[in-house]
């Protein structure tokens, strides 16, 4: 087994995941869920090695012109990724399995979140930024899909739109910092960008390579000031809201900050842009989740700050900083995923996920009260679950900040003070006080839906408990990965009784009294809001989108004007004014025409061509032109022949019969020539046509005199039977030596013909 | 159009287009002719007769629809080109096979040949597609 193996067998599985409804039933998501175990059970074994010092990298060809190869390269950060993706995509797979049975195409929802969970897979073990940044952008689509699932609802498809322009601008900046970033090195395999990190650090292209990633790591990430579209994607199901959208894909932004930590990371610009932004976003996300009603979008501000608060602890990037990063960023992943599978269930028990609406719900779901309970416990960081163990070396790290210091504690404790209330709050105003009567009867949620919650608040337990034995093996190596040079701070529940143990009473009793005075609180947050924060980002970006749209609208409207007569003079005008620039700055033509070796017959015929043509232009009715247009066609048809080009000839006379009979049958269809076009226009055409005219003249005397190297025909006439067994060369050319150029021309005369059907069945439709 | 000489003539004249495409297509790789002169006739047979017995007529004596004629002449150029894979040279390799080697009537059949009804068959069908929906009323 290996990691390019469980890329393409999730990858694959994602495309048959739809197939598979009818044959799996209600048992796709326990089957599906094998998946990622197994690749669950194939990192866990990796770590030892990993631990004991070593690298697993993996390399297949890809483009090998443009020296780029699909290249994995996992160390322990990558490991410690791998693990959250895949250990929780194993629940949330079992857990959607059973959350979408009452919705349509379940099938293509399970293959959706394959999908994500195999290209999230991919950006943490890239071992090349091309590759990583494909994978990047691999997690946007899917993003987009999932977030726009409930297609038919517009506010979950204007949700969709927005988080898929927002990353996906970010993944264009992205993507130029990375073109950046290869440029002193020559390559863009991570590995050889580790081993020498100064070359860009010193480069002048280091300022733009760090605006530009930044710019695609924080839009990814949801921080301020693009954060507004973590929010929005709550309209996703409640399975996507657990997966994606608080413990793995916006995490890929903090992720990508870490890995690129030992490359770009220990300038002053760095540790200022990150821990501005970080302690900027950690601060607005906690503060608006004050206000918030709905479940959901109260978890995903939470998740807003917690994002934050991961980048400023990058940013700070102390010893006590990158260690509590690691901590925060597995405890975060293991009681965000269980609380949004939790406010999924209560909204399927309950009917609503408005917290106003709901309490007294313990007496229906002690089982479910108690899961939550446990993970609220760890995000409000208090003993014994791995929660407190993270908050302790937050604070750890906040207290030997080394800039200001007092700033960031104040901020930091301003946020964990949020957090402890918010806890509270979702816990008592949820399950406890009085029920305010529900539709129907809430029910325990079924095992399946509560397992997932389940087995990540014991994980967080065990690992509370157990922060030597279980949680050290696992982290020690991330933390070296992102900062090599680091050691792993001994994990340990009991500090003793110091600075940071007062801070998390503090902490907590504010909390608690926070929540004993919320109505106050909310009230006071809410005026606040409305006084200094009222213009919301979502509603100006999406105004901005409009704006745009309208813009190029207006645009478009003006270049795509309709009238084919004038695309064809732009098009005219444009091609035959280019080539007359050329042949005005070319060698003047040496001509020699001689036209006494021209036979009587042809000239004969030449003037039947330029009579058929003057009688054309001079026609008062539509069909006379068009019959002498096909006479010109005829005339020189018999050019052809007499220069004997008869395959030529033969498609000549076809073309023209058939152009007659197309135009005839269009005729009938067109109204009398009522308005003849003015002086001005004619003479306007007149010119353009002599213009076009005049140079196709130019351009065929030129091509009789000039010569060039050596005339590829030369070469056909040789092999086209030595090599083609053909004697007809046009047709050996067309069907052998060009063969994949007339395929693509029979391609396009094929979808030009389906496009004119579809067009005439509409029209007709239409009318 | 309500014609007898032009409806006599296209029922009459029909088939023998059909086979002169035919042999127009075939001869196409030594001496002038082609896929695509050929599937310019086949189509133009079918217009004649559509001219003269209008096209819902048209359609009913033939078997299949335009639009499924030019998907199936794309196809066969575009899998013309899987026998050089099997082979082991270059998608859309030309290769050769001859039936009745020695004996007086020595057929040689390539995959330029299907690459070329391939080409006949969208041709024909592109075309027929577009003249029936214009003509159609």
């Amino acid at each position: 087994m290996s990691t390019g193996l469980l890329l393409l067998v999730l990858f694959l599985l994602s495309g048959v995941a739809p197939l598979t409804r009818r044959v799996l039933g209600n048992a796709a998501g326990w089957v599906f869920a094998l998946f990622p175990l197994g690749g669950f059970v194939y990192y866990l074994s990796l770590l030892p090695g990993i631990n004991a010092g070593a690298l697993v990298t993996e390399r297949f060809a890809w483009l090998p012109v443009y020296d780029l190869d699909l290249s994995f390269y996992i160390d322990g950060f990558s490991i410690l990724f791998s693990l959250i993706v895949l250990g929780i995509g194993t629940f949330i797979l079992v857990y959607a399995g059973y959350y979408m049975r009452p919705y349509p195409m379940k099938g293509r929802f399970m293959g959706y979140l394959v999908f994500f969970m195999a290209s999230m897979l991919g950006v943490v073990v890239s071992g090349n930024l091309i590759t990583l940044f494909v994978f990047w952008e691999l997690t946007s689509i899917s993003s987009y899909l999932l977030i726009g699932y409930f297609h038919e609802k517009p506010e979950a498809r204007s949700a969709a739109l927005q988080a898929l322009l927002i990353t996906g601008f970010g993944g264009l900046a992205l993507l130029g910092g990375f073109v950046l970033m290869g440029i002193p090195y020559g390559t863009y395999e991570i590995q050889a960008l580790l081993a020498d990190p100064g070359l860009i650090r010193d480069s002048n292209l280091y300022l733009p390579a760090l605006l530009l990633v930044l710019a695609g790591a924080f839009t990814k990430s949801a921080q301020f000031p693009f954060h507004f579209w973590l929010p929005g994607a709550m309209a996703a199901p409640s399975p996507v809201s657990a997966f994606l959208h608080s413990a793995t894909m916006v995490k890929a932004g903090v992720f990508l900050l870490a890995r690129l930590n030992p490359i770009m990371g220990g300038t002053e610009l760095w540790y200022i842009l990150l821990s501005a932004f970080g302690a900027a976003t950690m601060v607005a996300g906690a503060w608006l989740s004050i206000t918030q009603t709905d479940l959901k979008r109260i978890l995903a501000y939470t998740t807003v700050s917690a994002l934050g608060t991961l980048v400023l602890l990058i940013g700070t990037g102390t010893q006590y900083a990158i260690n509590a990063m690691i901590i925060f960023l597995v405890v975060h992943a293991l009681y965000k995923g269980t609380l949004f599978m939790m406010a999924g269930n209560i909204e399927k028990v309950s009917g609503t996920r408005d917290i106003t609406r709901l309490g007294g719900l313990f007496p229906f779901m002690p089982r479910a009260a108690v899961i939550m309970g446990l993970a609220l416990v760890s995000m409000a960081g208090i003993p014994p679950l791995l929660g407190f163990i993270g908050k302790e070396l937050i604070y750890e790290a906040k207290v030997q900040a080394p800039n200001w210091r007092f700033l960031v504690i104040a901020a930091s404790f301003f946020t964990n003070v949020v957090m402890v209330f918010l806890s509270l709050r979702l816990w008592f105003d949820v399950f406890a006080g009085k029920s305010p009567g529900y539709a129907k009867p809430p029910h325990e949620p079924s095992t399946a839906l509560v397992l997932g919650p389940f087995f990540l608040v014991l994980a967080s337990l065990v690992l509370g408990l157990f922060p030597t034995s279980i949680a050290t093996p696992l982290t020690s190596s991330a933390v070296l990965a992102v900062s090599p040079g680091i050691e792993a701070v001994k994990l340990r529940i009991w500090h003793g009784f110091n600075l940071i143990l007062l801070l998390s009473a503090l902490t907590v009793l504010s909390g608690a009294l926070a929540y004993r005075y919320r109505h106050r609180l909310i009230a006071l947050a809410e005026k606040v809001n409305l006084r200094y924060f009222a213009r919301e980002f979502s509603r100006m970006f999406t105004a901005s989108i409009d704006r745009f749209l309208v813009f190029t609208k207006r645009q478009t409207g003006n270049i795509q004007h309709g009238y084919h007569r004038f695309y064809m003079m732009t098009l005219f005008v444009v091609a035959s004014l280019l080539v007359w620039g050329v042949i005005w700055r070319s060698d003047p033509l040496m001509l020699e025409l001689d036209f006494s070796q021209m036979p009587l017959n042809l000239v004969a015929v030449v003037v039947l061509i330029i009579a058929a043509a003057l009688s054309a232009v001079m026609a008062h009715s539509r069909l006379i032109a068009l019959i002498a247009t096909g006479v010109i066609g005829f005339g020189i048809t018999i050019i052809f022949i007499a220069f004997s080009g008869v395959d030529l000839a033969i498609t000549m006379i076809m073309v023209e019969v058939l152009m007659v009979i197309l135009a005839v049958a269009v005729l009938y269809h067109l109204p009398r020539y009522v308005k003849y076009s003015g002086t001005g226009a004619r003479m306007r055409d007149g010119l353009v046509a002599t213009l076009v005219g005049g140079f196709m003249m130019v351009l065929v005397l030129q091509a009789g005199t000039s010569q060039l190297d050596t005339p590829i025909s030369e070469f056909f006439k040789e092999k086209s039977y030595s090599e083609a067994f053909g004697r007809n060369v046009v047709n050996v050319i067309l069907v052998d030596f060009r063969a994949l150029d007339t395929l693509g021309e029979i391609t396009v005369i094929a979808i030009a013909a389906l496009g004119i059907f579809s067009m005439i069945r509409l029209t007709k439709k239409n009318s | 159009m309500e014609s007898v000489l032009l409806q006599i003539s296209a029922r009459r004249l029909r088939p023998l287009l059909v086979v002169l495409s035919l042999v127009v297509l075939y001869r196409g790789h030594n001496e002038p002719g082609g896929g695509f002169i050929g599937g310019l006739m086949l189509g133009a047979s079918l217009i004649l007769y559509a001219m003269a017995f209008g096209v819902r007529k048209t359609q009913e004596s033939i078997f299949f629809r335009p639009v499924a004629l030019t998907a199936i002449g794309l196809l066969v150029a575009l899998l013309s080109g899987l026998p050089a894979l099997l082979a082991g040279h270059v998608y859309m390799t030309g290769e050769w096979i001859t039936l009745f080697t020695g004996s007086l009537l020595e057929l040689k059949l390539g995959t330029p040949l299907l690459f070329d009804l391939g080409v006949y068959l969208a041709v024909a069908g592109m075309l027929t597609l577009v003249m029936f929906s214009i003509m159609e009323e």
